[in-house]
């Protein structure tokens, strides 16, 4: 099962099992991560499940949707390059060692 | 010494918001969430899109995991109602006999279905969908089910329509106006949704309403029509809309119009007592004269802003509200309140399944539907929360920069 890592803007590191198939932001909700809020479950109607991924690990999650980066906009925390919504990130065997960073705030 | 206890009674999303955001905003007392449902809070929306179509697991529904009221010490009571407020004891009395005193109280008791009143509605296969043990049941029906009878083209009633089509049964969807989501959507989008679901297969009676359902052996067989027509039915869903549930606010002595009434910082008319949510009915710059919305955003901001509220940084309600319905391979969002628009133009064309109707009263923009265009969605919600400055005929353009528009505006 891949290992992802959640970075909190205050540097604590917390790393879960993320089974394939399931999104960087359900398994933070279901192990109770600080800094994901995830308000609209995973429907894309919101932003607040915003992450940076780590930029030399873009090229492992899949591509943004057109949706994704129109939502993007609504982030509270500065948007980057490496910005996504983890309810988009949906864990492949590719994600073994994925980083993300959570931003100061989600609202 | 005693610290300020602040009481929420019903542990939807917006009982739930509060709770959550009680301690991070700085509220210093003890949190106290009473729900009356017998499980963790949860999330509504996909009881009736992929939770009901099987797609996703009750574990996918909770809003957090059971450790997370302990974390952030709140005393989460499930299955246990609330009987009476007490406002002058400042005691809550539950169903159980137990007793929670407060300081402050909020109401987000939320809203339930609305029975039909007709003969034969208590048969075994006519079923609501409002709970999580509403759509368990129609989950297993479902599959059981080959005719199905869908009782007002709301939101719930087309997403049910399009899952059970998804099922390969035979659908008949009764609406007793002319228009499909008229309530809440523009003519152009009533119409484009209700040209979809017939391409899926579903059959539409317009202007027509149920008489009476009839039964076999306690079972619903079939269901008679306002035009003189006996549908065949094994699965009735009952759809017409919700009753705000403010009976206990109204026992209380607080005023209840259409839900329990709050001024624009969501007090009551006892100021230690707010509501928020489904159940009530608000002030709104984005409507003339006061609204009552079902939906995660006013359930969400709401929650968010009662909390700033008690934590002692109290501002008006004004956020802009947004809705999304998602039917068969259809995505709907909203952005504003368009009833009561005097004028609309379209951006895209319906015939290529990605378009927006803006909604103008007074020539002023009033709110978007958008369907599978995101982004015109986002830019109506930046658009709303200022002056829009959109005139009607810029909206229409498809060469004008609506981008670049908002991206001014929004700036200013």
């Amino acid at each position: 099962m891949p290992k992802v890592t959640y970075v909190h803007s205050n540097g604590t590191r917390e790393v879960l099992d993320v089974p394939v198939g399931t999104s960087v932001m359900r398994a933070a909700i279901i192990h109770g991560i600080d800094g994901i809020v995830a308000e609209c479950g995973g429907e894309m109607m919101c932003a607040t499940c915003h992450v940076y991924v780590e930029p030399d690990q873009a090229d492992r999650t899949p591509s943004q949707s057109d949706d994704e980066k129109a939502m993007l906009e609504f982030t509270a925390s500065e948007r980057k390059p490496n910005s996504r919504l983890s309810c988009q990130l949906v864990a492949t065997p590719e994600f073994e060692g994925l980083v993300v960073y959570l931003p100061e705030t989600q609202v | 010494m005693a610290v300020p206890v602040a009481a929420i009674v019903g542990a939807g999303q917006a009982g739930f918001q509060v709770a959550a955001s009680l301690h991070q905003e700085g509220f210093a007392g003890r949190v106290v969430l009473v729900g009356d449902e017998p499980v963790l809070p949860y999330q509504r929306p996909p009881l009736s899109k992929s939770y009901l179509a099987g797609q996703s697991g009750v574990d996918e529904l909770w809003l957090r995991p059971p450790e997370f009221y302990a974390k952030q010490q709140i005393d989460l009571v499930y299955g246990d109602a609330v009987t009476s407020i007490g406002r002058r004891t400042h005691i809550l009395r539950l169903a159980s006999g137990r007793e929670i005193s407060w300081d402050y109280l909020v109401l987000a008791t939320g809203a339930r279905y609305r029975p039909l009143p007709v003969p034969g509605a208590e048969l075994d296969g006519v079923l609501p969908l409002r709970t999580l043990a509403d759509a368990d049941v129609l989950r297993r029906r479902l599959h059981q089910s080959r005719r199905v009878v869908v009782v007002g083209a709301g939101f719930i009633g087309l997403e049910f329509a399009a899952v059970a089509i998804a099922h390969h049964a035979d659908v008949d969807i009764l609406e007793i106006t002319q228009h499909p989501m008229g309530r809440v959507v523009s003519e152009p989008v009533s119409r484009f949704f209700t040209d979809a679901h017939i391409r899926w297969g579903a059959k539409f009676s317009l202007g027509t309403g149920v008489v009476r359902i009839c039964g076999d052996n306690g079972r619903v067989s079939a269901v008679d029509t306002t035009d003189g027509r006996r549908l065949p039915a094994d699965l009735v869903l009952i759809c017409i809309g919700v009753i705000p549930n403010a009976e206990l606010a109204g026992e209380a002595g607080l005023t209840v119009e259409n839900g329990i009434v709050v001024d624009e910082h969501l007090a009551t008319s006892d100021p230690s007592i707010f509501a928020i949510g489904d159940c009530a009915s608000f002030p709104t710059p984005f409507a003339s004269g006061r609204v009552r919305l079902e939906s995660v955003q006013n359930a969400v901001d709401q929650g968010r802003c009662v909390a700033a509220s008690l934590a002692g940084r109290p501002e008006p309600y004004e956020k802009v509200p947004w809705f999304w319905s998602d039917q068969g391979d259809l995505k709907l969002q909203i952005a504003g309140i368009t009833a009561g628009h005097d004028k609309f133009v379209i951006r895209g064309d319906p015939n290529d399944r990605s378009f927006s109707v803006f909604c103008f009263r007074d020539d002023r923009l009033i709110g978007v539907e958008s369907v599978n265009r995101t982004a015109d969605h986002v830019m109506a919600r930046r658009l709303l929360a200022g002056d829009p400055g959109l005139l009607p005929e810029k909206a229409a353009d498809e060469s004008f920069d609506l981008r670049a528009h908002t991206r001014g505006i929004a700036s200013r």
